[in-house]
């Protein structure tokens, strides 16, 4: 069976960017650009993985890391975090809520999918 | 201060330098650590047999213990080599470098200092880029502008068959970024020039009159009625901050007022939803100068322009030595806050031929080019007098709408240095959107 990632990501062209390689790669691929409704989502039926972007309108994807670390159903999904801002600070915040992966854009496509493979793997 | 108020600080300095600790420097100068902690914090003198001791231990002169001169420099000199990639083994030969070449040392220890110093000044400008709202917007979309089209040119440039359908849309896709992609640059560029003049502190009064009229959509409804007190309508505004800005807000209330008066607002409103964007036709209607139009145009009350079903309307206004005295802005035509504008502008064109209406379908120069209709008019601004300065104001209304799908459009820019027509002869500089530029 395909595994599925949930992408919440606000820019509609890098979600569909990672929408077909993911997809070319075997993987059901979902998106969202609105971070807290598909934090409900998440939190009733979660993927195998999620790949997160960090600035969200409404919502940021610390909140959502947050939130996804405390739930008994979503502490251990791997979640591969992306983001435009390289501060380290943001790296150390968001290492301390329990992310698995942390990556800066622009990212190179092999490196998202060597990422999701691995992180699926583990 | 006594000397050996000194001496006990530069022991201290030197032990640290050395990366000695205090325990170890008292074993091998045969004193205890407690005695040698007095000393350090200048609560005991030190002897002559044991100041040469502690001399001999530290690699340094007991002169140079005692007398105060060159531990800043030795200080500043390790510094530097201690951030430098090279090798550091002439590092133990400090003291005798700062002993035989004090100037050369000091040149070292200065420059070290000053590296420091505008190492701070980066992290400031970092700190002020991370936490400026505006930069941090400006740069997030740029960032992700530049993830997608690097994500998506990586995938249409893959070897294999990609589906027409996915083609299409991954080129629309690259085409959408890389317009937000120049937007975004070109509007980060205006706005770090515009913070280079900030940085002194002082707005130009100019600036201060827009930003006071850009709050209020550029129309002073004040204007509109009888009996209108320029000074009254400044008092208290905070965008004018300074003397100069209010003295200009006034002029401009009072050309501004005169324009509401030979234009009354409901028959000038109900004519214009009759003629459409009709300068000429309105000027002889009303029998006003065709630049008094335009500026009541472009400070029109935003329902008066939707009533006549206009797109908003935006001004420039300069004297004969090219200088804007008056911009408002409209959606996608840049105007730059220091320096000329394009000198293609039908604006400066009409100073070439005063009192001679023009219509110019414009083109911003690009592939991304956007066209807009535009209106100028050049007229003296003084009474004529013999044999005295003339002084001309021209004036050029802008509109995205409106006609300016009509006609052939001449190609024109912002400012030369946003500018990307490469081979225009009223180019004045290099453009930033070349290698070398």
């Amino acid at each position: 069976m395909e595994k599925r990632v949930l992408v919440i990501e606000d820019e509609p062209n890098i979600s569909e960017a990672l929408r077909f390689i993911l997809t070319r790669n075997g993987w059901q691929v979902e998106v969202s650009a609105d971070g807290q409704a598909a934090l409900g989502r998440l939190q009733n039926d979660p993927p195998d993985l999620l790949i997160l972007d960090l600035m969200l309108p409404g919502i940021t994807g610390f909140d959502i890391l947050r939130s996804l670390r405390s739930q008994s159903l979503t502490r251990d999904l791997p979640v591969l975090m992306l983001t435009a801002k390289g501060q380290a600070a943001d790296r150390v915040e968001a290492e301390r809520l329990g992310v698995t992966r942390f990556m800066t854009k622009p990212f190179a496509n092999a490196e998202v999918l060597a990422a999701v493979h691995a992180m699926a793997r583990a | 201060m006594s000397r050996p108020t000194l001496t006990g600080t530069r022991i201290r300095a030197r032990r640290n330098l050395r990366g000695l600790r205090q325990a170890d420097l008292a074993r091998q100068v045969g004193v205890s650590p407690s005695f040698l902690n007095l000393i350090e914090h200048n609560r005991r003198k030190v002897s002559a047999p044991l100041l040469e001791a502690l001399a001999q231990v530290l690699g340094v002169s007991a002169d140079a213990l005692v007398e105060d001169t060159d531990g800043r420099l030795v200080e500043g000199a390790r510094a530097a080599a201690l951030r430098s990639e090279a090798d550091l083994v002439d590092l133990e030969r400090i003291d005798e470098f700062t002993g035989r070449f004090p100037g050369w040392a000091s040149v070292l220890a200065e420059t070290q200092a000053r590296v420091e110093r505008l190492e701070r000044v980066v992290e400031q400008l970092n700190d002020r880029m991370t936490h400026d709202p505006y930069m941090g917007e400006a740069l997030h979309e740029i960032i992700s502008a530049v993830t997608s089209v690097q994500s998506t040119a990586s995938i249409l440039s893959e070897a294999g068959e990609i589906d027409p359908v996915w083609q299409a849309r991954f080129h629309d896709n690259i085409l959408q970024d890389s317009t937000r992609l120049a937007e975004g640059a070109v509007a980060l560029v205006n706005y770090l020039d515009a913070e280079k003049s900030d940085e002194t502190g002082l707005a130009a009064p100019q600036e201060e009159v827009e930003a006071w009229l850009g709050r209020q959509g550029f129309h002073l409804t004040e204007i509109e009625q009888d009996g209108v007190d320029p000074e009254d309508m400044v008092r208290g505004q905070v965008e004018l901050a300074s003397d100069a800005s209010r003295v200009l807000a006034q002029q401009w209330i009072a050309t501004f007022a005169d324009d509401a008066r030979a234009l009354p607002l409901v028959p000038f409103a109900d004519a214009l939803a009759r003629t459409g964007l009709a300068p000429q036709t309105l000027a002889a209607q009303f029998g006003v100068p065709f630049d008094q139009v335009l500026r009541r145009l472009a400070l029109l009350p935003p329902e008066a322009v939707a009533q006549a079903k206009l797109p908003p309307m935006g001004l420039v206004i300069c004297d004969n030595s090219g200088t804007m005295i008056f911009r408002r802005a409209v959606e996608g035509f840049a105007m730059p806050r220091f320096g000329g504008g394009c000198p293609l502008w039908p604006l400066y064109q009409v100073l070439q031929r005063p009192y001679v209406p023009m219509r110019q379908v414009l083109m911003t120069a690009g592939r991304l080019g956007r066209r807009y209709l535009s209106y100028a008019y050049a007229a003296q601004a003084t009474l004529p007098g013999y044999d005295m300065p003339v002084v001309m104001r021209a004036t050029m209304l802008i509109t995205a709408g409106s006609g300016a799908e009509d006609g052939v459009p001449l190609a024109i820019g912002a400012s030369c240095r946003t500018c990307a027509q490469l081979d225009c002869a009223a180019r004045r500089e290099p453009s930033i959107l070349t290698a070398g530029g």
